[in-house]
C-alpha cells in the first residue's frame, strides 16, 4: 500500500506532504495517523532535519477532517475516548517535537485538520478563497476530538473558539489572519516558498514559535485573557446554546463543558473531558442520525438522479424563468450567482422589476456580509434580463415556470413558452402541488416536462424536488438534477403525483393540526408540541408562513386526490373563507406589525374556527402522536407507491424540505428508531378513534408483522 | 461600390438602447459604463446570441470618466461576454457611435473580426467636475510635503475663489465658441427664422411621440428599472413632449443671443443620459449563424470643415461622399435620418444640400439635392427624443434601419453633425 507521507529533507528543512492515495481529499484516518506517528518519530530523532513544513498535495483541500466511515463503526462510547485519546497525544507529540512545524495551509482545513494545524509551531495560510477553516464537529452531533476544544481558546480567545466551536461556522483567509488562527497570509504562489523560510528561521531560532495572535484591545484582556471575565462569557454562551439546541443537541452543551473544564481544573483535565464526551457522542442518537443525513447527502451529491447508465446533463447556460414572483425571483437569484444568464419574464413591466428588486436584494445581502465583492455585485445584476415578452427564449436551455398554481394558466404558459424554447430546451414547472402529467397535458415535447419544486425562500433552502412523469426522458431529469446540484441544493428525484413527496407528506401532518384545530386544540399548545419534537416552528404558525391560500388550495387538491384519509379540515377552509393568507397579508392565526414580524395569537380567530374561543386541553403527546404518524405514514405511502426512490431519499426530504428534525434522521430512520411494530399499533390506536385517517400503509403494516426495518442496521451509510 | 473586393459585406443585426432621459432625471444614477452595460446586456439577450462568437467590443465616448479612459472595456467585461473581448473606445463628439460602428465595418470589411459590438454611452448626469488649478497644486505640493509644517503651509496657499470648481463646458477648444453660439451663427448666416426652428421641433416632438405611442420607438429600448426603488420604470424617452405646442415654443427666450437669437431650450437637443448598442456580423457568418440582419452598411464618409466658420455643416460635405462611394443618389434613399443638435443646424443642412455652393466645396458639381420631408426622421430627432453624445449614432443606425424594415423599403442615408467642424454620413440597404 502506497503511503500517504512523503517526506523530501532540502538542506535541513522536511517538507511533509499529504497526499492520500485514491481519494479527492485528505482525511485523517487510523493509517494516515500511525504514519504521522512513524514521522513524528523520525523527526525527533533524525538530527540532520532542523524544521518541518507540512502541506497538502491535494488541489483545493489541505485536510477535511476525520475519517468519518471510521466513527461510524465504532459501537462503544470507550472506544471512541480511546480514539479522541490517540488523537490528542499525537498532536501531542506534534506541540512538543523537538524541530519545529510550520503549516502551509492551502484549502479547506477543517475538523482534525484545524486541529494538528493548531498544534503546529507557525501557520501560514494561501489567500485563496477555497482555503477555509472550520470545526464543523457539531453539525455531525460530535466535538472536536483531538485538543480542539482547548487549543483554539488559547489561541484565537474563547470568544471566537467559541463562535467556531459551538456553531462549526467557517472561518475565511482575512479572518482567519485578523483572530490569529493563522500567522500569515500570503498568495498561493509563494505559500510553501515562505512556509520554508519561516521553517528555517525557527530552526535557527531566529523566530520565536507562534503563540497565536490575540488582540490586546479593553474587550479581549477583559472577556478572554481573565478568569472573571471568561465566568461571564462561558455563562453566556451556555444560556444562549441552551435555548438555541432546546435539550435536542447534546455536543454543543458538551463542547462548552470541555472548554469550562479547561480553564477551571486545567488542561490535563480539559483534554480528560474532551475526549469523555466526545466517547459518549460518538455512540448518540443524535450523531447517529445526524451523520447518516450527511453520508445520504454525500450519496445524492453522486446521483444522477436515474438508473446508471445515467445520460450526461445537458448543459444550462442560458435559464428563462417565467413569473418574477418570490420563487421566481429567488430562482433567478440563485442562478446568476451560479453565472447562468437569466431571462425573468412577466406579464407586465412592473411585476418584473419587483422580480429584478427581489433578486438584486439577494446579491444586496451578500454584499453586506462581504461574501461577494461590489464588483461581483454589479455583474450579478447585470446577469438577469427582464422582459414580458418571450423575447431572448430562443438560445435558453431550461426554462422554469414559477407562475400562480392554477393548471389553466400553467398550460397557457407552457404553450407560449414551447413555442419560443429551441427544440432541444427542458421545461420545468416550479409547481408544489399539481402533477406534472397534467400540466404536460398540452405539452408537444412530454419527454422534456419535468417538475423541479423549489422551497421558499430559494436562496437559503437547501432542498431541490425533481419530479418525473412516465414520459419524462432521463436526459431531461439528469440535466434537472445536475443544474439543482449546481446551484447548491441537495437534489432527491420523485415520481410524479399530487403532491409529490414533499407537500403531500407536510399537507398530511399540516390537514392533522386543522382536525386538532377542529376539536379545540389551542394554537399555541398544538405549536408547541411539534417544536418540542423538534420541529422548527409549529405548523399553525407554518401554515401562516406558507400561506393560508396556498395551504387551502393544497389541502383541497390533496382531499380530492387521497379521499378520506386527506379529507380537509373544516378549520383551514373556515380561515381560508374569511380572506386571511397568512404572514404575507398580516393577518393569519397569528398577529403580524406592518414589516411582517410575527406577534402573539390573533384571538379573534378563534371565532373563525368551528369549537369558537372555548379551548379544549389536549395533551401535547396526543398532539405530537398524531401529528408526526399522520406524516410519517404519508411518507411510507410514498414509498410504497413508487413516488419515492428510496427511504433515504424520504428521510433528505423530509428534513431538509419540510423541517422534519434532523436529530431524528427523518420520518423512515424515526420508524425504524420506534420500531414498526411501535408505530403500527399507536397508529391502529388512533384509527380506533379518528377512522380512517390512521391506517396505516400496508408497507408499515407488513414490516411490523415480519419485523423488517427501512436501513439494515444501525450506523450504517446507506 | 466601395467594396474591398473580398466580397463581404457589413451585416448590422440588431440594435438595442436605454431609453434616453434628461440629464438629472430617471437615470441619473447610472454611470455611462453601466448604460452601456445596460443595452449590450438586453442586446446579447434578445438576439439569443452565443457571447463566444463575440470578437471584440467598440464603444464611443465624449465626456470621459476620469476613472475609467476606456468605457469599451469596462463595458466588455460584462459577465455575459467572455473575458477575451477586446475592446477599445473611440471618440468622435456626437459621432462617436458612429466611429464604433464603422471601426468595427472596416475591421469586418478586412476580414479581421467576424462578429462585434458597436455603440456608445453618455452620462451628462455625471459629469467630472475638476478642481481648479490653484486647489490642484496645492494639493500636489501637499502630498509631495515631508513635515507637518510644509502641508500646512502648502494648504494655506489655498484661496477662495481657488473652491470654486470647474465643470466642463460644451464649447470649442479651438475658438472658444460654444455649441449653441455656433447653431445661432449658423442659423444667422443661412437666414434661419424663428419659427422655421420651432416648427421642426415641434415636428420632432409630435413624430417622435407617435413613434412612442404605437411603439416602434419603444422597440429599440430595453426597460431599464430605476434603482434603488424599483417600482419606477423607465420604458420611453422623457424628453418627448407629445403635448407642446407653436405657441409655448414660441414662448421661450433665446439663450445664447438674447437680443437677436433664434435657439431656444426648445429648438435645441438636451443634455441627455442613456446608452445605445448594435450587433455587427460579417454577412456570410450571420447567415450561418442563423440570423436575418435588420440591414448592412452601403458605404460610409467622414468630412471636417474649420470650427470657427459653421461648426455644423460638415454632414453636408460627407453626404455626398457618401452617396458616391454608394453608387447611389438622394432620390434613391428611401428614409433619411439626420441627428437634430439643433432646429438652425438639420434646417442649414439641408439649405447646404441643395446648394452649389456647398457642392463644390465638397467637391461635385451638382448639389445633393432636396431632401423629401416626408422621409425626413419620420419618428423625429434628437431635439425630442435626446442626445446623449455618444450613444446618439446607435441610435440612428438602429432607428432607421428598424424603420426600413417595417416599411420593407431598401436604402437609408443618415447624417451626424458633431463638434470639431466635422461631420458623417452613411448609406444602409436591407438586402
Amino acid at each position: 500500500m502506497s503511503a500517504a507521507l512523503s517526506v523530501a529533507v532540502r538542506d535541513g528543512v522536511a517538507i511533509v506532504t499529504l497526499d492520500l492515495p485514491g481519494q479527492s481529499v485528505n482525511t485523517l484516518g487510523r493509517t494516515v495517523r500511525e504514519e504521522f506517528a512513524r514521522l513524528f518519530d523520525r523527526l525527533e530523532r533524525d538530527s540532520t532535519v532542523r524544521a518541518a513544513v507540512l502541506a497538502s498535495a491535494k488541489p483545493d483541500v489541505f485536510i477535511a477532517g476525520a475519517d468519518i466511515e471510521e466513527l461510524s463503526g465504532i459501537r462503544l462510547p470507550s472506544e471512541a475516548e480511546q480514539l479522541s485519546r490517540g488523537g490528542q497525544e499525537l498532536l501531542a507529540q506534534l506541540e512538543a517535537l523537538r524541530v519545529p512545524v510550520v503549516a502551509a495551509i492551502h484549502g479547506a482545513c477543517l475538523g482534525g485538520g484545524l486541529e494538528a494545524v493548531l498544534a503546529c509551531h507557525h501557520r501560514v495560510a494561501s489567500d485563496h478563497p477555497r482555503t477555509v477553516f472550520a470545526l464543523p464537529e457539531v453539525q455531525l452531533g460530535l466535538i472536536p476530538g483531538a485538543g480542539g476544544t482547548q487549543r483554539l481558546p488559547r489561541i484565537i480567545g474563547l470568544r471566537n473558539a467559541l463562535d467556531m466551536i459551538l456553531t462549526g461556522r467557517t472561518v475565511r483567509g482575512r479572518r482567519a489572519l485578523g483572530m490569529g488562527l493563522v500567522d500569515e497570509l500570503v498568495h498561493p504562489a509563494i505559500l510553501l516558498e515562505v512556509a520554508e523560510r519561516r521553517a528555517r528561521e525557527l530552526g535557527a531560532g531566529t523566530r520565536p514559535r507562534s503563540r497565536g495572535r490575540r488582540r490586546k484591545d479593553a474587550a479581549s484582556l477583559a472577556l478572554d485573557e481573565n478568569p472573571l471575565g471568561r465566568m461571564v462569557v462561558l455563562r453566556q454562551a451556555r444560556e444562549r446554546t441552551e435555548a438555541r439546541t432546546r435539550g435536542q443537541y447534546p455536543a454543543p452543551l458538551a463542547a462548552l463543558d470541555a472548554i469550562t473544564t479547561g480553564y477551571s481544573e486545567g488542561e490535563e483535565r480539559g483534554y480528560a473531558s474532551e475526549a469523555h464526551h466526545f466517547g459518549d457522542l460518538v455512540v448518540s442518537e443524535v450523531s447517529r442520525e445526524l451523520v447518516f443525513l450527511f453520508f445520504a447527502t454525500q450519496a445524492l451529491k453522486k446521483d444522477p438522479g436515474v438508473a446508471e447508465p445515467a445520460p450526461d446533463p445537458l448543459p444550462v447556460n442560458k435559464l428563462a424563468v417565467i413569473g418574477a414572483g418570490f420563487m421566481g425571483s429567488g430562482i433567478a437569484a440563485v442562478a446568476a450567482q451560479q453565472d447562468t444568464l437569466v431571462r425573468l419574464k412577466d406579464t407586465d413591466l412592473l411585476r418584473v422589476g419587483r422580480g429584478l428588486k427581489a433578486a438584486r436584494d439577494v446579491f444586496e445581502e451578500r454584499l453586506r456580509k462581504r461574501r461577494i465583492t461590489r464588483g461581483r455585485f454589479d455583474d450579478l445584476v447585470t446577469m438577469v434580463g427582464g422582459t414580458t415578452e418571450y423575447s431572448g427564449f430562443g438560445n435558453v436551455d431550461l426554462a422554469i415556470e414559477a407562475v400562480f398554481e392554477d393548471v389553466a394558466l400553467k398550460h397557457t404558459v407552457l404553450r407560449e413558452t414551447e413555442a419560443v424554447l429551441p427544440s432541444d430546451a427542458i421545461y420545468a414547472s416550479n409547481t408544489s402541488t399539481i402533477p406534472i402529467a397534467t400540466i404536460a397535458e398540452v405539452s408537444r415535447r412530454p419527454e422534456q416536462v419535468l417538475g423541479m419544486h423549489f422551497f421558499s425562500p430559494v436562496p437559503k433552502m437547501p432542498l431541490l424536488e425533481v419530479i418525473a412523469t412516465a414520459r419524462t426522458s432521463p436526459t431531461a431529469v439528469t440535466t434537472a438534477v445536475a443544474y439543482g446540484k449546481r446551484l447548491g441544493k441537495t437534489v432527491i428525484v420523485v415520481n410524479d403525483g399530487p403532491g409529490f413527496y414533499t407537500t403531500r407528506t407536510l399537507a398530511a401532518y399540516m390537514n392533522e393540526a386543522g382536525h386538532l384545530l377542529d376539536e379545540g386544540a389551542s394554537i399555541e399548545a398544538l405549536d408547541a408540541a411539534l417544536v418540542e419534537f423538534g420541529f422548527p416552528v409549529g405548523p399553525v404558525t407554518l401554515l401562516d408562513e406558507v400561506g393560508i391560500d396556498v395551504a387551502g388550495k393544497v389541502a383541497v387538491v390533496l382531499g380530492d386526490a387521497f379521499g378520506a384519509r386527506m379529507a380537509p379540515s373544516r378549520s383551514l377552509a373556515r380561515v381560508v373563507a374569511a380572506g386571511r393568507t397568512g404572514r404575507k397579508g398580516r393577518l393569519g392565526f397569528y398577529k403580524y406589525d406592518a414589516k411582517g414580524k410575527k406577534g402573539n395569537v390573533d384571538p379573534s380567530i378563534y371565532d373563525l374556527l368551528p369549537s369558537g374561543a372555548q379551548r379544549t386541553e389536549l395533551p401535547a403527546e396526543d398532539m405530537r402522536r398524531r401529528l408526526v404518524l399522520a406524516m410519517v405514514n404519508e411518507a411510507v405511502h410514498c414509498l410504497e407507491t413508487g413516488i419515492l426512490r428510496s427511504a433515504r431519499d424520504g428521510d433528505v426530504g423530509a428534513v431538509f424540505g419540510i423541517g422534519f428534525p434532523p436529530f431524528r434522521g427523518g420520518p423512515f430512520r424515526w420508524v425504524d428508531s420506534v420500531g414498526a411494530a411501535q408505530v403500527v399499533e399507536r397508529m391502529d390506536e388512533l384509527n380506533g378513534r379518528f377512522p380512517p385517517r390512521f391506517q396505516p400503509a400496508p408497507m408499515l403494516v407488513e414490516m411490523a408483522r415480519a419485523g423488517r426495518r427501512f436501513y439494515p442496521e444501525r450506523g450504517r451509510a446507506p | 461600390m466601395p467594396t474591398p473586393g473580398n466580397g463581404r459585406r457589413v451585416a448590422i443585426v440588431a440594435g438595442v438602447r436605454t431609453p434616453f432621459a434628461r440629464a438629472g432625471t430617471q437615470l441619473r444614477s447610472f454611470s455611462a459604463i453601466e448604460l452601456g452595460k445596460l443595452a449590450v446586456a438586453e442586446l446579447i439577450q434578445r438576439t439569443n446570441l452565443d457571447t463566444k462568437e463575440v470578437q471584440a467590443l467598440v464603444f464611443g465616448t465624449v465626456v470621459p470618466d476620469v476613472q475609467a479612459p476606456n468605457i469599451a472595456r469596462e463595458v466588455s467585461l460584462l459577465p455575459l461576454l467572455p473575458k477575451g473581448v477586446q475592446a477599445v473606445t473611440v471618440s468622435r463628439a456626437c459621432a462617436s457611435a458612429n466611429q464604433a460602428i464603422t471601426d468595427v465595418a472596416d475591421q469586418i470589411l478586412l476580414g479581421h473580426l467576424d462578429v462585434a459590438i458597436a455603440g456608445g454611452a453618455e452620462s451628462l448626469s455625471n459629469v467630472p467636475v475638476l478642481h481648479s488649478r490653484g486647489f490642484s497644486d496645492a494639493l500636489l505640493a501637499a502630498s509631495r510635503a515631508r513635515s507637518f509644517g510644509q502641508r500646512a503651509k502648502a494648504l494655506s496657499r489655498i484661496r477662495p475663489r481657488d473652491f470654486v470648481p470647474i465643470t466642463p463646458a460644451i464649447a470649442e477648444p479651438s475658438t472658444g465658441e460654444s455649441m449653441g453660439e455656433s447653431a445661432e451663427k449658423m442659423a444667422k448666416i443661412n437666414a434661419i427664422g424663428r419659427e422655421e426652428q420651432d416648427q421642426l421641433a415641434l415636428r420632432s416632438h409630435r413624430l417622435a411621440a407617435a413613434g412612442t405611442a404605437d411603439g416602434r420607438l419603444t422597440a429599440e429600448i430595453v426597460p431599464v428599472f430605476v434603482p434603488p426603488a424599483y417600482e419606477e420604470v423607465a420604458t420611453s424617452d422623457n424628453g418627448i413632449r407629445d403635448n407642446t405646442s407653436l405657441e409655448q415654443l414660441a414662448a421661450l427666450k433665446p439663450v445664447f443671443d438674447r437680443k437677436y437669437g433664434t435657439v431656444t431650450a426648445g429648438n435645441a437637443s438636451p443634455l441627455t443620459d442613456g446608452g445605445a448598442a448594435v450587433l455587427l456580423m460579417s454577412e456570410a457568418r450571420a447567415k450561418a449563424l442563423g440570423y436575418e440582419p435588420l440591414g448592412y452598411i452601403r458605404s460610409y464618409a467622414y468630412a471636417a470643415l474649420d470650427p470657427g466658420e459653421q461648426l455644423l455643416m460638415a454632414p453636408v460635405l460627407a453626404a455626398p461622399v457618401a452617396l458616391q462611394r454608394a453608387g447611389l443618389t438622394l432620390p434613391d434613399m428611401d428614409l433619411v435620418e439626420m441627428h437634430e443638435a439643433f432646429a438652425a443646424q438639420v434646417l442649414s443642412n439641408l439649405k447646404g444640400l441643395e446648394s452649389r455652393e456647398w457642392a463644390e466645396r465638397a467637391g461635385f458639381s451638382k448639389p445633393v439635392g432636396e431632401v423629401d420631408r416626408a422621409r425626413l426622421n419620420v419618428m423625429g430627432g434628437s431635439i425630442a427624443i435626446g442626445h446623449p453624445f455618444g450613444a446618439t449614432g446607435a441610435r440612428i443606425t438602429t432607428t432607421l434601419l428598424n424603420e426600413l424594415r417595417r416599411r420593407d423599403q431598401q436604402f437609408g442615408l443618415m447624417t451626424v453633425c458633431a463638434a470639431g467642424g466635422m461631420g458623417f454620413a452613411m448609406v444602409v440597404e436591407r438586402t
